[in-house]
């Protein structure tokens, strides 16, 4: 059951800078789909273009059955530093003027998801850079999203923080059935985290392959060692040399 | 350093100071109309301790009000601003040009219009005007410094302007509107200070007033003491300042970051 789809999709900005398309794309829901492409091929902009917050210059986005309650996640923690990590989860709910009761207990209960209990009034500057991130996803998860948009998030953290919150995203993903749609340079990181990889050329950004890979139903640390995941993580790669070949 | 010690060097180099003071003014028998002695300063601040608290209590109610006015003028003001381009387009240049003209020179003009009878109300804008544009001009630039993934984060999920304003593009603003609080709270007692001196006798009865009459007089240890009201008093706004940015920013701010050594 396709749950978005992109049809004839270009984003041109003012300044004349084609960044993106035109690019046709249908994800289900449910899947866990990885945009990956060199640095500037429009993947955050198409990102964008889905949430709405940045308009198409030509083509569609469309939600067959209704627009979802979107989540999403930055490159950056974009905290409030002011406010600690629970006021910064509830803010969505806060946004929607749910009431402060129930909020504070929904907050509470995305933070806990990510491993952060008894971090509820911890402000920013006190967390590692890990848990700021964790802090950011559990505010996009207190909305509880139906579809979950991931612009490269651990791309400044380091590796082994890195792995451990691509195996509690894959279990936020299973428990609810969520629909991802990750931005990544690290090919790597898609051959992980996804059943389906959509690689990307240098801007404007088209498609260039779209992979299906083994669905990521129960991975861990091992599957890193699998053939399967170095055969999907080469296909990726194959993929990705050939959009750079082609521009050059 | 440590914190006792931080307080304890300065005392000491002002009592180190003020006795070098009293003793070269004995010693050389300096007359105390050219420089008066720490003793006589505070004799003639016991002797007119009554009046020159009067006069401090009325410097004081002209800069508070004048503060006041601009913290909420310029909050006011540059929330306008932020809402509206075409308003701060139209408005900007003439809170400049307010700001660059010398207030001693606009306030005879201001005594004029208001009229000696409303002295007071003169002196309070006066001072505002010397105190509006730091607050204006800062609270502008911070709330216009909001991080722009967090008003995109907003507006996914359908926050208004008031929702942005109030609950992101505010608090972002808050250590920019503090600091500069901590200089339009000095100016504003810049701003009384130059009103009173500009407004002359028989009207202001300020701690200004006091200093010039005093100097008229060659009452020369009660211009001190009034100076040192006037210093004292220019310390405590900017410590209650201070304190206040303390209480607000210490939990969050990176400037109140403890550094690890």
């Amino acid at each position: 059951m396709s749950l978005l789809s992109l049809t004839a999709l270009t984003k041109t900005f003012a300044n004349g800078v084609a960044a993106l398309g035109p690019i046709n794309l249908s994800v289900n829901a449910g899947e866990f789909v990885s945009l990956v492409g060199p640095s500037g091929c429009g993947k955050s902009t198409a990102l964008r273009v889905i949430a709405g917050l940045l308009a198409p210059s030509a083509g569609t986005v469309e939600f067959p059955n209704g627009k979802p309650e979107i989540g999403f996640v930055f490159q950056e923690p974009t905290l409030m530093p002011w406010a600690s990590a629970l006021d910064n989860a509830r803010l969505p709910l806060d946004l929607k003027h749910v009431n402060r009761g129930e909020a504070d207990a929904r907050a509470a209960r995305a933070l806990a998801r990510v491993g952060l209990s008894g971090f509820e009034h911890a402000f920013p500057r006190e967390l590692s850079g890990g848990m700021k991130m964790r802090v950011s996803i559990a505010r996009a998860m207190a909305a509880e999203p139906k579809l979950l948009l991931m612009d490269e998030p651990f791309a400044a953290l380091d590796e082994l923080t890195r792995q451990s919150l691509n195996d509690d995203l894959l279990k936020l993903w299973r428990e609810d059935s969520l629909t991802v749609i990750f931005v990544t340079h690290s090919v790597y990181e898609s051959a992980y985290l996804s059943g389906r990889v959509v690689v990307m050329t240098p801007r404007p950004g088209r498609i260039e392959a779209d992979i299906a890979l083994p669905q990521p139903i129960a991975r861990d640390a091992n599957y890193r060692l699998t053939p399967q995941f170095a055969e999907g993580a080469g296909e990726v790669s194959a993929a990705l040399k050939r959009a750079m070949q082609a521009a050059a | 350093m440590n914190r006792a010690l931080k307080i304890i060097v300065p005392i000491a180099v002002g009592i180190a100071a003020l006795t070098l003071w009293e003793f070269l003014v004995r010693h050389y028998n300096v007359q105390p109309f050219v420089l008066p002695a720490p003793s006589a300063i505070w004799a003639a601040f016991i002797e007119n301790f009554g009046s020159l608290m009067a006069s401090l209590w009325t410097t004081l109610r002209i800069t508070l009000a004048a503060f006041a006015l601009a913290v909420t003028g310029g909050v006011a003001l540059a929330v306008l601003f932020s809402q509206s381009r075409r308003i701060e387009t139209a408005l900007y240049p003439y809170a400049v040009i307010l700001q660059v003209t010398p207030v001693v020179a606009i306030a005879p003009l201001i005594l004029i219009w208001v009229g000696f009878e409303r002295i007071n109300l003169a002196l309070v804008i006066i001072a505002w005007i010397v105190a509006f544009f730091p607050i204006l001009s800062n609270t502008t630039l911070g709330l216009k410094s909001a991080d722009h993934n967090l008003i995109d984060l907003f507006r996914l999920y359908g926050a208004s302007r008031w929702q942005i304003m109030w609950k992101l593009q505010l608090p972002t603003a808050l250590p920019f509107l503090l600091g500069a609080m901590k200089v339009s709270g000095g100016l504003a007692l810049i701003g009384a200070v130059v009103a009173e001196f500009v407004a002359g006798s028989g009207t202001a009865t300020g701690l200004a007033w006091r200093i010039v009459e005093a100097g008229n007089r060659l009452q020369i240890a009660k211009m001190f003491a009034a100076l040192g009201l006037l210093a004292a008093l220019g310390i405590a706004i900017f410590s209650a300042l201070s304190a206040l940015e303390w209480a607000l920013l210490h939990r969050w701010h990176e400037s109140a970051l403890k550094k690890e050594r």
